[in-house]
Formats: structure tokens, sequence, C-alpha cells
């Protein structure tokens, strides 16, 4: 068994085969691979006897779970209108030109991915960001240089 | 059990229907049209599309005839202007996000959107065409099926077809929002996926986002070359279809007419694949009674039983991505389409002493599937491509039209020989149970010398359009040499649309089943009601399709393929003897293992 | 006429006096029928925003007969501008757990779900050992109810009922055909009850206090208070707790900085209100009050004279663009139509008469679209267009 028919094995022994527990099984496949592959998709589809036509469908439903290739670390900018009044985009020029990509894109190192998102329910802290499931409010330039740099630090 | 009527009023008139009736229903049986898009009979309802909306009274939003169900004093107006106008801008919404590129169209005349807009006459388009603002596939790489993604209005009916009716999801919806679109599993062109090619997507599309693959110019190209010699065979299922595109009614039986105007198209020679169907009958019927008489006589722990008919490509691909393990069940045999092309090029050749590699062997087929089985690779065993061409009943259709060939009008002709000849037997191969009942007409005379016991050799237990119809025929009194059978129940199952066809297997994995022959049809109702067959499809025409092919075959002289004279004379002159080395070389193939996706 | 209302602020949702056992222990020992009526006379309408009466949706779904029934907490909170039901989880969670619990209780259920948006999935830990606590709770006394978190994956539409049953289903998030509605046919065609975070923290209130403490706050037609989610161009952006019925005219004057030039009530699917109007909007659902009367699910975005409305409009349309679910025509196509119509407009590409097109859109979209996004957008275009037109144009 590979690594990933292996986690999906232990997800759907953890949460079951019927199609009401696909979600939590792809969540489960994001939190270890950042991203649902096409290789996982069909193994999800495989072990949970459902059409990996639908496995897709579904997935690509839900912006939290992406079927591109993605970082380690997803930065997700939020874009909804007070966090758009309150400096977001100077916070995103900030982190694109420390790292050098662009929104929707991937570090060269796979540390860091960039994208934005719908209102993320911190608006009386705009702007506010998540990296994977952290938030981070009340940003500014500078201090989204100090969080970028304090994960640039974490492992792998 | 009587149902509770109640009473509605439908544009001011007092009504009595069902309880539980749908708006859009009640209005229908009241004489009064409300427009559908994502609507199909076919279909569970999807609600979508939005162009079906009525006003009832009381409430503040319009509601969706095709979802609404009427209640006791309801008051429906379908045509009030509040209506007529959110109708109006519904339509205008789908014609911005649709490449209205209309002249240009393979469903120009016979597109749902392009009615509706015309009957609405929707003249101006006030809003943004947001075709340009988009990246649209065209995915042309599947030999049966192109799919455009310009002319999709996403009323969901290929994808609702692909998993209700075949169970075969290739097609899904992906996205959301304004990104939302009908796809494949990561986007994948049709060809690199689970798709059985079979139509359905293309018989259910209101636009001209699924269509057939076309090879009509290819086709007068060939005719009009005088080195060539094109000869064309005809499926069981067209001749009763063909009608439908040409202005009769559906269940029209049309054989003389349809083969006038193809010897009138041109073709060289206009045969019957029925005269293959009646050859298939005599190549599987011998396949499974070796089956029987290894597993019953021999005790042979590798004889795969039961065997599964292999006529339908939609049905062959299908059981090659979900079913692999199935694979060495499936016949041998080849489809007719594909038996009948390897005799062309050989048989056919020899005997009227023409070159086979001027001959251009085409097919009018009501499926889609069988283009792509006409390009597999391992249909060359003539030495050639076996089946050059394959045109659905539509093209065929289109083909008469261009033509200016007054179909109606049309004395019927007689199909040429040699290969025309036919029996009832090969005619049922268009109709679920088809080639079950033709088969026990055969295999029960070979076995027992006596006709099937069954009044007019009408095998009632297997027609019909119930998707999974089991029965069972005990053997009695063999002959001689089949005295293994004495007492043996057959017991065959009959399914239709693949999604039925899902239920059989998973019986036959489960071990439950205990079968000897499966029939097969990846279509609904059949090849009559395959993808290449005239659109509009619903339960009733197939109906009425289905009693036209029970027509046909009673009307028939002969009504067994073992009787079929060709076919007694192609075995003596040239193949010798059924499953025979030659047999096996022409008209018997392999399978391939698919992925699933 | 103006309200003359005072602004009145409450405090009974964040009180946290960490004494769920007993109102628990209290409420499983009244009656299925005594805590409907209970909260029937309270007149306590569903926070969320589409405000249906929820004492009204316990009692059918406690009268329905069937193997089978949930409780959900819908808490894929996404409207923009709106953040109370988080503040609700991250600081008392027992509230909504003991309002599922005397949910279960009332209508039969054995099964209870909070389905959580994926953007609050830092809050699922916490409230894992909340739900332990009552579980281990719910065992000592031999109550039959387990309670789950299924987290959601970053689908605005989830919040809406039968979208959410269908994202729990494994599905596509897609809002289904109404009827039947979810009370009858909700998750896994079960009889469900589905309710915003806050309303069962109100019912904690009112189990607790007594339906009439509740009634007594708020107006005719609106009782009880109501969390609000302020933001913006406000000194003061968070959240409070204010008796329903106020005047927009005083919330400004709370919580405006000076130069307030429109405030949009209950988020992109609300409505936006300019200055002139702020006298004769009363926050409240649907009544007899003078003026205006707005239901609300709690979300208050103010804006000053620095803002264009064209942007902030741009802004909404882009959201439902991309947030629709995309399955019926009126929402999918309309949200692009509106978008790339304004900004036609602003281009100079179409003429200023295009924005009545669009308006007549809205209303297609509002009596035509399946579910209450797409019938709503309208509110937004409406009301910024109307009054702003101008800022539109040039």
């Amino acid at each position: 068994m590979s690594p990933t028919q292996l986690i999906i094995k232990e997800l759907a022994d953890k949460y079951g085969r019927s199609r009401e527990h696909l979600l939590p099984i792809m969540q489960g496949v994001v939190e270890h691979e950042n991203y649902l592959s096409e290789y996982s998709m069909v193994e999800i589809a495989r072990e949970m006897d459902i059409p990996a036509a639908e496995v897709f469908g579904t997935a690509t439903f839900y912006s939290f779970l992406e079927t591109q290739k993605m970082g380690r670390y997803i930065i997700r900018m939020c874009k909804t209108i007070t966090c758009a009044m309150k400096g977001k985009s100077q916070v995103l020029l900030a982190i694109q030109d420390m790292l050098k990509i662009k929104i929707g894109e991937t570090t060269a190192d796979g540390r860091f991915s960039l994208m934005q998102t719908n209102c993320l329910g911190l608006c009386h802290k705009a702007p506010a960001m998540l990296i994977n499931h952290d938030a981070y409010t009340d940003l500014t330039p500078e201090k989204v240089r100090e969080i970028i740099t304090e994960y640039m630090n974490k492992p792998l | 059990m009587t149902t509770q009527k109640i009473n509605i009023t439908l544009n001011g008139y007092n009504v009595k229907v069902d309880k539980g009736t749908m708006i859009l229903d009640a209005a229908k049986e009241n004489g009064i049209i409300i427009p559908t898009l994502c609507y199909h009979k076919d279909l569970c309802v999807a609600g979508n599309c939005r162009v079906c909306v009525v006003e009832v009274a009381g409430q503040k939003r319009l509601s969706a005839a095709c979802a609404t169900p009427c209640e006791e004093g309801m008051e429906v107006m379908t045509n009030s202007l509040r209506v007529r106008n959110s109708r109006k801008h519904i339509i205008e919404l789908l014609l911005s996000e649709h490449n209205a590129d209309c002249t240009k169209c393979y469903r120009n005349g016979s597109c749902e959107l392009q009615e509706l807009a015309s009957e609405y006459k929707i003249m101006t388009q006030d809003f943004i065409e947001l075709v340009p603002f988009k990246t649209y596939t065209i995915d042309m790489f599947s030999p049966s099926i192109i799919k455009d993604d310009s002319k999709c209005i996403r009323c969901q009916r290929c994808v609702r077809t692909c998993s209700e009716l075949q169970g075969v999801n290739a097609l899904t919806v992906s996205h959301k929002g304004d990104l939302m679109k009908i796809t494949t599993f990561m986007e994948k062109p049709m060809s690199a996926v689970v798709c059985t090619n079979c139509g359905q997507c293309v018989n259910h599309c209101p636009t001209g986002a699924l269509v057939e693959k076309n090879y009509i110019e290819e086709v007068w190209e060939a005719i009009a070359n005088p080195d060539k010699h094109v000869v064309v065979q005809t499926a069981p299922a067209v001749r009763i279809g063909l009608g439908e595109e040409l202005g009769f009614m559906p269940g029209t039986r049309n054989t003389g007419k349809m083969v006038a105007a193809l010897k009138r198209l041109g073709f060289d020679s206009v045969l019957d694949t029925d005269f293959t169907a009646d050859l298939t009958i005599m190549e599987e019927g011998t396949e499974l009674l070796g089956r029987l008489k290894k597993a019953l006589v021999d005790k042979d722990p590798d004889v795969k039983l039961p065997m599964a008919t292999s006529c339908s490509p939609g049905w062959i691909k299908y059981i090659e991505h979900m079913y692999p393990e199935y694979l060495g069940n499936l016949s041998t045999c080849k489809s007719p389409q594909q038996m009948f092309g390897a005799l062309v090029k050989t048989y056919y050749a020899k005997a009227r002493n023409l070159d086979p590699s001027k001959i251009v062997s085409v097919s009018i087929m009501p499926c889609t599937a069988k283009k792509f089985e006409a390009a597999r690779p391992e249909m060359l065993d003539s030495g050639y491509r076996d089946v050059d061409y394959v045109l659905t009943t539509r093209e065929l259709a289109i083909m008469i039209k261009q033509a200016g060939i007054n179909f109606p009008a049309l004395e019927e002709a007689k199909y040429d020989r040699l290969m025309g000849d036919s029996t009832g037997a090969g005619v049922i191969f268009g109709a679920t149970g088809g080639v079950m009942e033709a088969a026990l007409r055969t295999a029960y005379e070979i076995v027992t010398g006596r006709e099937v016991p069954f009044a007019n050799l009408e095998i009632t237990p297997v027609r019909g359009m119930e998707g999974v119809r089991e029965a069972s025929v005990k053997i009695e009194n063999p002959k001689k040499e089949w005295a293994f059978l004495d007492n043996v129940e057959l017991k065959c199952v009959v399914a239709h649309g693949l999604v039925n066809a899902k239920t059989v297997m998973d019986s036959v994995k489960s071990g439950k089943a205990d079968y000897h022959f499966i029939e097969i049809m990846a279509c609904p109702g059949g090849c009559l009601g395959g993808g290449g067959q005239p659109i509009p499809t619903s339960p009733e025409i197939r109906k009425k399709r289905a009693e036209a092919i029970y027509a046909e075959d009673a009307s028939m002289p002969v009504r067994k393929s073992h009787e079929n004279q060709e076919v007694i004379k192609l075995y003596k002159d040239f193949l010798k003897e059924p499953n025979g080395e030659l047999s096996h070389k022409l008209l018997h193939t392999k399978y391939t293992r698919r992925e699933r996706f | 006429m103006a309200t003359s209302y005072q602004l009145k602020r409450a405090d009974f949702i964040f009180k946290n006096e960490n004494d769920w056992e007993q109102v628990l222990s209290k409420i499983l020992n009244r009656t299925s029928q005594d805590l409907i009526n209970e909260l029937i006379s309270s007149e306590l309408k569903g926070r969320g925003g589409a405000g249906f009466p929820t004492g009204l949706k316990w009692k059918v779904a406690s009268e329905l007969e069937a193997p089978e029934k949930y409780v959900i907490c819908n808490a894929d909170e996404g409207e923009p501008g709106t953040f109370k039901d988080r503040e609700i989880l991250e600081r008392v969670p027992y509230k909504v757990l003991t309002a599922m619990v005397a949910c279960a209780h009332v209508i039969g259920a054995k099964e209870g779900y909070i389905y959580l948006r994926g953007e609050y999935k830092f809050l699922e830990p916490e409230l894992e050992k909340v739900i332990d606590e009552f579980e281990y709770y719910l065992k000592e006394i031999n109550f039959d109810f387990k309670i789950r978190v299924f987290m959601g994956s970053g689908a605005y539409i989830c919040g809406e009922e039968t979208a959410l049953f269908e994202s729990m289903e494994g599905k596509r998030g897609e809002p289904r055909n109404k009827p039947p509605y979810p009370t009858n046919y909700g998750y896994n065609g079960a009889p469900t009850v589905i309710n915003n975070v806050e309303t069962l923290a109100h019912t904690f209130t009112i189990f607790k206090y007594g339906a009439k403490k509740f009634y007594d706050l708020g107006v005719q037609y609106s009782r009880g208070t109501k969390l609000f989610s302020v933001s913006g161009d406000t000194p003061k952006p968070g959240i409070y707790e204010l008796e329903l019925g106020m005047s927009l005219q005083d919330f400004v004057f709370e919580f405006g900085d000076g130069d307030t030039k429109a405030v949009q009530v209950g988020g992109a699917s609300g409505f936006l209100v300019p200055r002139k109007k702020f006298a004769d909007t009363a926050i409240g659902f649907q009544g007899k009050l003078t003026g205006i009367s707005l239901p609300t699910g709690g979300s208050m975005m103010l804006f000053n004279s620095s803002r264009s409305m064209y942007n902030v409009l741009d802004n909404y349309l882009e959201f439902f663009r991309e947030e629709s679910c995309g399955q019926c025509t009126p929402c999918r196509v309309g949200c692009q139509q509106l978008l790339l119509g304004i900004k036609a407009v602003k281009r100079g590409e179409k003429p200023a008469s295009y924005l009545d097109k669009l308006l007549s859109l809205t209303e297609t979209m509002q009596v035509t679209a399946k579910c209450g996004l797409g019938q709503s957008v309208a509110n937004s275009f409406s009301s910024i267009v109307e009054n702003f037109r101008e800022e539109m144009i040039y």
C-alpha cells in the first residue's frame, strides 16, 4: 500500500465508507498532503466505491479542498468588503513581495501557497487571513512580514 | 388504491388533478404546455433551469412548475405578464452564456434553447455575452462524441443521464458559481475516462453541447469515388427509428423505404446487420453450449459462467472499466457490426470478386459507441479496418434530407445479396431481451430438436421494459449428444441501461446469482433507445419502437437464426463450422482492462 | 416619522455563569409540550437572517413520527460582516449544546450535528472538549443523544439549510427544491430541526429565565435581543447585544464615526441604507413599525464618505458570483451579468439606462432563483443602485 492509500484506508476505517463521509475523508487527506491529487481522488473513489468523477466534482465545490498542488502553508487572505476597505491590498502586496509569488501560486520550495478567500468572519479585526487553520487579524504589511518570517522558520 | 383528487385553477379554469401531481404535469394533462429545459421524462427532477416558473396566487415568488406539487385550492397562472417577463429574462440569460452560433451548429433546427428563443421572440441581446470572457474546451478526442462547453447551458441532463440511467458517472458537475461546469474526472477528455460512448448524454442534451462525431462528408466522398465499392449495413433498430427524423410517428416501421433511400444515396450494396445478428446467435450459442459442456461434463474449474453477451459496445467498455475481473465471462464474439465488417472484406469481397482494399464499409447504427468500437485497434482482422465509417440513425436522416429524397413517397425496396438475408431473430436484437430470445429460440432447438416452448416463439418473460428481467428455461428430453443438459434449468437474465447492468454484475459478484447467460444492452430499451437514435427519447417513445421491432419479427417468414439461408451458406462455403478456426480469426475478439475513473 | 427608540444594550448571550448542568437538568424535567409553549410564547425568531419562529419549528418536528430525527446547529456563518456565531462558540459553547439537547428532548432526536464552517476550524478542538463534557453528563443521566462536529470546507452557500444537508451527505452543497422543507425532510431525508448558533443560544436564555423576560425586550414582532456584528468605518468594531427595534439613526449615533454615509444591514445579502433614511429605518423583523423595518442576521457594516459605493457593490457581486452554487440560471448567470454590467456602465461601454435593465433582472432573480442566495442579491443591488446611482455611473 502506498502512503496515500494508507491514509485513505485509515480515514475510511475511522469515519466509514458511505457517501456522507466523503467530506471528512477528503479533509483528512488535505491535512496530510495539502491538496487532493489525482491519485488520492482515484483512491478515495475506490475505497468508498463511488465514482471518481463525483469525488472530483464534490471537491471542486469547496474552496478549501484544492485539487491543484499546494504548499505546506496555505495563506488565505480575506478579500471581502471590510478587509478590502481596511488595507488588504497592501498586506497582499507585502506577502507577494516577500514570497515572490502571485495569488494562486506556490513558492518553489513548496512551503507557501497564496490564495484569496471570501469573508473569514473576522471583519471587526480586518484585514484578516488564515495560514492553514490559524487566523491572523489586524494585519499590516509590517505585521504580516513578521508572521511569514515565523513560518519560514517552521519545519516543512 | 385510488388517488385523491384535488381542485386547482389553471389560468382561471377549475380543474381536478391527482394529489401530489407536479404543476407541470397538471398543466400538460389540461392542455397547457409549460416550457422546460432541465426537465426530462427519463430523469429525476432538477428544477435548476427555472424556465418553467409559474405564478401561484398568494406566493411572493414564482414556482418551478416541474418541482412544485399541486395543492388543494392552488391558483396557478402559467402565462401571466410576470411569468412571461421572468421567463424571457431567463432565456436571455441562458443565451448570454451560450455560444449562440446557431447557423454553424450541428443541432441547428433541433435545439431546445433555439426553439425557446424563437418562441419567446428574443430578438435582441441586451445582456453582455459571457462566452468571450471564458476559456472553453471543445473535446474532440473521442471517436464518438464531441463535447463543446461553450454551448452548454448547465441543465445537467447529461450528468443525470450518465448517473441515473447509466450509472457510469463519466460526466459530473464541477466547481461552483460562474466557474461551475459539466466535466469529467480532472477535466480529462471523454476518451480518457470511464465514458462508454453510449451517447445517452447526446440523446438527452437540449443543445449542441454534446453531439455525435459525424462522418457524413467522409461517406459522401466515398460514394462519389468511382474506385470505391461502398457497402452499407443497417442495424435492426435503425429501420424502426429512422422515420421519426423524417416525418413519421414513433413506432413506424420503414425497412423498405430505408433500403430504397440508401440505394438512392448511391451505396453500391445495401445489406443488413441482421444477417450477422443471426450469425452471432450461431457463434454465441455454440460458445455458450461449449461452456456449459465444459462446466457440466468436463468439470473444468476455469470455465467462465455466466456468459455475457458482447453485442453492445457501450456495455463492453463499461465492463472493461468497472468489472475488468469479469472480462473472461464476456462472449468472445464480436458484435454483429464487426462480424459484418470482417466478412465484407473477406467473404463478400471474394464472392463478389472485389479487391478488399477498394471496399468502403459503412454501417448505420442506432449507436454512438459503435463508432468507438469500429476504431478499436483490434478490429482489423480482415487485414483492413473492418468497418470504415459508422453513422447514426440521425446522420442517415441528414444524408437523406441533403439528397433531397422525399422519404415518405419512396417505393419500398429489398436488401441486396450477399449478406442481406435476415430473420425475425436478427431483428429483435434491436430490443432489450432480443438477443436472449433469439439465442433461446436457436439453442433450445439445437439441443432438443424441438421449438422453444413458447406460443408463437414469443419468449415473453425476456420482453418488456423492466430494468432487470430474469427467466429460466428447463431443458427436457434433449438429443443424445446434449444429454448432459437433461433437466438443466437454464437461468438467464436480461438488463438494459448500464445502471441495471451494475445491479446484475453486483449480484454476480456477490455470488448471489447463479445465472448461465446474461444479456446486457447499454442503452435503455436496448438499441432501439440507443444514443444514435432520433431525439427526443422517452419511455413512451421507446415502448412504441419496441412494439415496432416485435411486429417486424412477427411479420418475417423466417424467425430463427439457424434457419437463415445465407448464414447456412456462409458456413458451408466459407467458415465451415461455428466457433471454427476461421470464425475465431474473423468473428471473435478480446478485451482490454481499463482504469476506473 | 422616526421611531424614537433608544439603543438598549443587553447582556444575556455572553453572560457566563457556567450553570449549564442546572439549566439542562431543569429542561429535561419538563415536558416537550411545556418547552414548546415556552418557546412559542417568547416569540423567538431565527437569528440566521430568515426569521422563522423557532418554537413552531420545534413543534412541527416534535409532532412528526419518524425513526430518525436530527438536531443541527448551523454554524456555517459566512455572511460578509457577520462574526457573532464564532464568538458564541468560542465563549459560551455550552449554551448552544444545552439548547441542542433541549431540542433533542423536545423532538425525540438521537443525533445532533454542529456544521462548522471550514474557516472556523481553529474552534474545533475546544468545542470537541465541551462536547465530551456534555456526552459524559448525558451518559450519566442516561440520555441518549450524540453530538458531532461536521466541518465545512469553504462554501458560503452551505449556510442555506438544504445545501447544508447536501454537504453533510457528502455532496456538492447545492440547495434542494422546496417543498419539502427541512423540518419534514432534512438531513438524510429525516425530520430535522436546523437552527442558527445564536438562535440556540437565545433558547438557553429563554429556558433559564423564562419566556417573559425575553418577550419583554424588543418591540412587537421583534422580541428579545440580538447580537450585532459591527464593522467597517466605526471606532468600535465588535459584537454587541442589543434589543431589537432600534432606529438606525440611534445605531449610527452610537457606532458611527461622525461621517457615516450608509450602513449595510444584513451583510451582502441585506440592504444598504443611505444617511437620509437612517431615521426611518428600524432594525427588526418585518412588522408594523413606522418606516422601513429590516430583518438581519446581525451584520452591520458602516461606510463613511470616503467609500465608493460602486466599489462596495463590485465587491459584493464578486462575492456572489463566486459563491453561487451555480446550479440555477438566474443566480449563476444573473450574478455574472450584474457584475459585468456595472463595470460596463462604469467604463461607459453601456449607457446609464442599462442599470435599469439590471434592476429589472434583479427582480427576476428575486422571484425565480432556487434559493435565498440568488433571491437576495437583489437586496443590495437595488438598494445601492437606487440610492447611489451617480456613483455607479461617474
